[in-house]
């Protein structure tokens, strides 16, 4: 595909993970509007153009392993899985709910899940074993771990970096999900990590910075990082908390937060007009 | 009584294993010289993992080889292996169900001079209570070897605890380990004790202490501290006139504590039970101080009989 027009169509599949998070939350239930929204353009490169994924077989060996280190954000991994047609529609209605599939954070139960994350810090770790695991088997399949920012205060997560640079693990790539916001405020204020990007360099990895909604951009990283050999690579992604919906977007209050029926309707229709926004675009190229 | 080492049929065993499983992969923090597992090294260089001094990531490590189709074992002492990554353990191995191998070596007061810090009294009670896990303590390095094959067969994760000292060998060669399966070590008839890892040891020298004083005392080794299988434990205690139980382990939620959850409103019989109380150890010359300091020789599970027994 032309990469113009590979870009137009996944940005229009980000707009859509969106609003399918959005209608997972629903109206007066608290979700996790704002770390999920901030990685709609990740997710849409990532399955939607990057990743071998097979829904049919969701374990096929061939397949490339995402591993959502910030667990919290289920629901945009949710949304990717259920537009990819890993588990059916009427299940985005149930999720945390008792009889429901979904769990509130990743679950070896649904298909197309590969490890048990939300517990923060250790999915970096995960990857690392998987990324071992493949190379053992000369595999091709590459192992891809979204990280946030809030977690990057656990300690495992930098022994992980160690390990992934001791070990040379060059099937192995990193997003770190720089929305600058986490549980209790903005990650500045809460516990202040300065230079991310240097102290990834000084653990040993290739690190490249990018803006995070730039379909563009993140496709060339994804590229980028496959032709580094010998080190991991980390991509930064410069994003905005809660991006695609106006008044959550950079705002605490919607990292888990609850949309009235009004903020709900405001919402989506903000998600509905990037949508027509876009298809009129694509008829003009 | 010829005594054995535990952690060289650990380190043997996974040669073994992994010459006949390729999938079989090596995890160790920094003690492979200790845990053993550095025999695996030297022949399987490429699938042996030296993740440094971090539990943590080397639990979730395993998980992911695990997830990704090997058969990773993980040993360093039993603290850190289960204790310093406990919620590696719970999150990424056992909901999932992930089939790592955790091994929990120089366990109980084994590690003697080193002290509380690194004296495991509680790891297998701990492991206990997360669901899916499975939790061996072997008694011998006969057992340890036959319960490494069963650890393999078995798909999902397990955790066996091992003591850094040799101990004498009852259990025979021939034969299969079945996890859950408990095994008889001396026949009797007054009084049964249910041990469980070096306890089996010093309960089978207490039933000839007891034997002297015409006391017929039955010792049950029971490596397998969970699944704990109820069967098993009625059968043992069909005709005993009380139950005794000794592990080198708190009293809190170990063996003792395990086999009367099992026996309640089952049983009418008097039960007590030998193990460390709720304190933390201490440094020592010798293994040996601290099992007599600590209550936990043949002499204290022999009168620990006679008080259920209430005899004099």
């Amino acid at each position: 595909m032309e990469n113009q027009a590979l870009i137009k169509q996944l940005q229009a599949t980000a707009v859509q993970l969106r609003c399918d998070v959005l209608e997972m939350i629903g109206v007066g239930k608290a979700g996790h509007w704002g770390g999920s929204a901030s990685l709609a353009e990740t997710m849409a490169v990532l399955y939607f153009h990057a990743m071998r994924v097979d829904r049919k077989n969701p374990k096929n060996p061939e397949r490339d392993r995402f591993l959502l280190s910030k667990g919290h954000a289920a629901l945009i991994q949710y949304a990717a899985l259920c537009e990819l047609g890993f588990f059916p529609r009427e299940e985005l209605q149930k999720v945390k709910s008792l009889h429901g599939l979904l769990q509130g954070h990743p679950d070896l139960t649904v298909p197309g899940i590969e490890a048990v994350t939300g517990s923060l810090g250790q999915g970096l770790s995960l990857g690392v074993g998987m990324a071992l695991a493949l190379r053992l088997d000369k595999s091709a399949s590459r192992v891809y771990v979204v990280m946030g920012d809030g977690e990057q205060s656990e300690g495992q997560l930098w022994e992980a970096a160690m390990a992934a640079v001791n070990f040379k693990l060059d099937n192995l790539t990193a997003f770190l999900d720089w929305n600058k916001i986490q549980a209790t405020g903005r990650t500045a204020d809460v516990f202040a990590i300065p230079a991310l990007d240097q102290k990834w360099k000084a653990f040993g990895w290739e690190v490249i910075s990018i803006d995070g909604h730039d379909i563009g951009h993140i496709l060339a990283a994804v590229d980028q990082a496959k032709a580094v050999k010998g080190k991991p690579t980390l991509v930064i992604l410069d994003t905005v908390k809660g991006k695609g919906v106006s008044f959550a977007e950079n705002t605490p209050a919607y990292h888990n937060g609850t949309f009235d029926e009004a903020k709900y309707a405001q919402a989506m229709a903000e998600l509905e007009a990037q949508k027509a926004a876009l298809e009129a675009e694509k008829e003009m190229i | 009584m010829e005594k054995k080492s535990l952690r060289t049929a650990y380190g043997e065993s996974l040669v073994e294993l992994g010459q006949s499983d390729a999938n079989i992969v090596v995890l160790e923090a920094d003690l492979g010289k200790s845990t053993m597992s550095c025999l695996f090294k030297d022949v399987y260089p490429e699938r042996y993992f030296e993740m440094g001094i971090a539990e943590q990531s080397m639990a979730s490590t395993a998980a992911g080889l695990a997830l990704a189709g090997k058969i990773p074992f993980y040993s360093t002492f039993a603290v850190f292996a289960f204790g310093r990554a406990y919620d590696q353990i719970r999150c990424g191995i056992a909901i999932p169900g992930a089939n790592v191998k955790i091994c929990g070596s120089s366990c109980g007061f084994s590690d003697f001079g080193d002290g509380k810090t690194h004296q495991s009294i509680e790891d297998a009670n701990v492991m206990r209570m997360i669901p899916n896990m499975v939790v061996l303590n072997p008694c011998d390095a006969v057992e340890t070897r036959k319960m490494m094959r069963a650890m393999v067969a078995h798909q999902g994760p397990v955790y066996i605890r091992i003591n850094r000292n040799d101990l004498p060998v009852y259990t025979p060669e021939a034969g299969e380990y079945r996890i859950g399966k408990m095994s008889r070590i001396v026949a009797g008839d007054d009084v049964v004790i249910f041990a469980t890892g070096s306890m089996v040891w010093k309960s089978a020298e207490a039933a000839e202490l007891l034997k002297a004083e015409g006391i017929s005392a039955e010792v049950i080794n029971v490596s397998t501290l969970k699944p704990l299988e109820k069967s098993e434990i009625l059968t043992y205690i069909a005709g005993k006139k009380a139950i005794v139980t000794a592990e080198e382990a708190t009293k809190l939620g170990g063996l003792g504590s395990a086999i009367a959850e099992q026996l309640i409103g089952e049983v009418d019989l008097p039960f007590v039970r030998v193990g460390i109380e709720d304190e933390f150890g201490t440094s020592a010359h010798s293994y040996a101080e601290l099992l007599e300091t600590f209550g936990l020789t043949e002499r204290h599970i022999a009168a620990a009989v006679k008080t259920a027994l209430k005899v004099k």
